[in-house]
């Protein structure tokens, strides 16, 4: 599992106190905790408060990459504080996000290819969030081709299926579970798949269980990557026993710590 | 219609691991080996690098084996009766690069000597040999917590590799290993679980993985080597997955486990060919080191390498 670390995001009180004050130690202190619990990559997004974004986040990258060369999550819905932030970028990045919208594909493909960087694609447009399956694997191949046709290697794009609320969208959960596995049909190499897995207990009273209970079975439908909170050590562990169960990882004794610290 | 030869990409690779010390490096070895380093599958040449072949071992026991094969002992001859002839014999008259020798001496159903001749011994060999040495215990837990530590200090500085670490023995051997500038052996018996555990038991004690050899205990020709192969290829592809825990390289025993084999008794060509076949189905399943009995089935094998690495 490539796992993307949530904490740096301004909509938390302390990342966005530190941002403010621009307090690096606070920023990179959360930046170390993911990694020693076993992050991948760490998402970074300046908040709604943030008043000055297109300065925020570069200080934030520049802050992060200070103290480790992990793959960086770039969160706006906006493109000019995307952009910001890929130029401040030394490490490999990932742009999150783009719509299945076509006036924002055009100006944010070509952004990834020039800086190189991967790609999430929400299977969501400005018509609004989808319905049913259907309706996700058309917007997902909305996407696919508009990689295909401007040459963005589709290995490198992360297709988010939009995941609701349970107590939202109950009805819709096991269609997006099945949208995880067919993704993968629509192309040949196939895309990733990726999910904000905090959407998925908004507004509950068991946030962490329903968290971890979604993970394991996305894992069997076959999820590749998370943008999660890599400190709940119940998340975690689930996460490592599901793909154990996939035969992702050879099982021994301490199999728990053997997948942290790799 | 261009085809277009599919070209399997791997994360990761095997931890490169050099046994022997040269007099500039602190030992006294006239030449020194590398092995593991590859980062694709064992002999795909067109889908990675593979610096270093896999590496013949002679074995070599520290007293005359009682119960070898007829055809073996007619083979090394009296060399057999004195282990420094015998290893000599080896660099010498076979051009062994590479000598694994083992202390069944000591063991108290075989022997029994004490426990402070090892370090003499091992002293007395490097002294005798310049090629790398591998050295393994008599297989008794309290005696090889006695006499490996002996023997790592002797050969301070030589960088051996020496075994073997078990799941349940370990500890001494690691402590002894690490504070010598050694490589370790780490046994399981054919069971991948198991040598994952241990390594990760290994390198917590602070020894890199990148000084670990794996020994997954092998099966000879009918005697379960199919599953020796399994286990060997299902740690490799984890390893070249991104596994670091198992990116080690393997040394097999294959003449040990091939001379045990009641065909490789039948005639004299028998053993030989059983011996010869056993290592060369390990090279395909991703040995590094094959420790072979005899002079005649290593010849063989060097040949066959010759002709994989060409």
């Amino acid at each position: 599992m490539f796992i993307i670390g949530e904490l740096i995001n301004g909509m938390y009180p302390v990342i966005a106190k530190a941002i403010i004050d621009k307090d690096k130690a606070v920023i990179q202190q959360y930046a170390l905790k993911q990694v020693a619990c076993g992050a991948s990559a760490l998402d970074i997004n300046c908040g709604p408060a943030s008043r000055q974004p297109l300065i925020d986040m570069p200080w934030l990258i520049e802050t992060v990459q200070d103290v480790t060369n992990l793959t960086l999550c770039l969160d706006s819905s906006k493109i000019s504080v995307i952009e910001a932030g890929l130029k401040a970028a030394k490490n490999k990045t990932i742009i999150n996000s783009t719509t299945a919208d076509k006036d924002k594909l055009n100006i944010i493909i070509p952004l990834a290819l020039k800086y190189n960087s991967s790609l999430i694609g929400l299977a969501m447009s400005a018509k609004g969030i989808p319905q049913n399956k259907d309706q996700r694997l058309e917007l997902a191949a909305e996407i696919i081709t508009a990689c295909l046709e401007s040459g963005f290697p589709v290995e490198n794009l992360y297709l988010d299926p939009i995941l609701m609320p349970v107590n939202v969208a109950q009805a819709q959960l096991k269609d997006i579970l099945e949208s995880i596995h067919e993704f993968k049909f629509i192309s040949q190499p196939s895309p990733k798949t990726v999910v904000g897995l905090s959407n998925i207990s908004q507004g509950t009273n068991s946030r962490n269980l329903i968290n971890r209970s979604f993970l394991t079975m996305a894992i069997a439908y076959g999820l590749d990557s998370a943008i999660l909170d890599p400190l709940d050590n119940q998340l975690l562990d689930a996460l490592i026993t599901a793909e154990l169960i996939m035969n992702k990882n050879i099982y021994c004794a301490s199999y728990l710590d053997a997948y942290r610290k790799k | 219609m261009v085809e277009h030869p599919l070209i399997e990409k791997w994360a990761s690779q095997i931890a490169s691991i050099t046994l022997g010390a040269c007099k500039s490096e602190g030992g006294s070895r006239s030449k020194i080996l590398n092995i593991g380093g590859q980062n694709t599958l064992p002999l795909l040449f067109k889908e990675g690098k593979i610096p270093n072949p896999p590496r013949i071992a002679f074995e070599v026991w520290d007293q005359a084996p009682g119960d070898w094969p007829v055809e073996l002992v007619n083979a090394l001859g009296k060399n057999i009766l004195d282990p420094f002839k015998w290893a000599e014999y080896c660099v010498k008259e076979c051009q062994a690069e590479l000598l694994c020798v083992k202390l069944v001496s000591f063991h108290p159903d075989y022997g029994n000597k004490q426990p402070e001749l090892a370090g003499k011994f091992i002293k007395d060999l490097l002294k005798r040999v310049e090629v790398p040495l591998i050295i393994i215990g008599c297989g008794d837990h309290a005696v090889d917590n006695s006499i490996l530590p002996i023997v790592s200090e002797a050969a301070k500085g030589e960088r051996c590799l020496i075994g073997s670490a078990l799941q349940d023995n370990y500890k001494t051997l690691v402590a002894s290993v690490l504070a010598d500038g050694h490589s370790i052996v780490a046994e399981s018996p054919i069971d991948v679980n198991i040598a994952k555990q241990l390594n990760i038991l290994i390198s917590d004690m602070g020894l890199s993985l990148e000084r670990i050899v794996i020994n997954p205990t092998i099966g000879a020709l009918g005697y379960g080597l199919e599953y020796a192969y399994s286990i060997m290829e299902r740690a490799r592809l984890a390893a070249l997955s991104g596994d670091k825990t198992l990116a080690c390289p393997f040394i097999c025993f294959a003449g040990q486990e091939a001379w045990r084999a009641n065909e490789a008794k039948l005639s004299p060509q028998h053993g030989i060919i059983w011996e010869t076949i056993t290592a060369s189905a390990l090279i395909q399943a991703g040995a590094d080191i094959l420790v072979i009995r005899h002079p005649s089935a290593a010849e063989k094998l060097n040949k066959h390498i010759k002709n994989l690495f060409s």
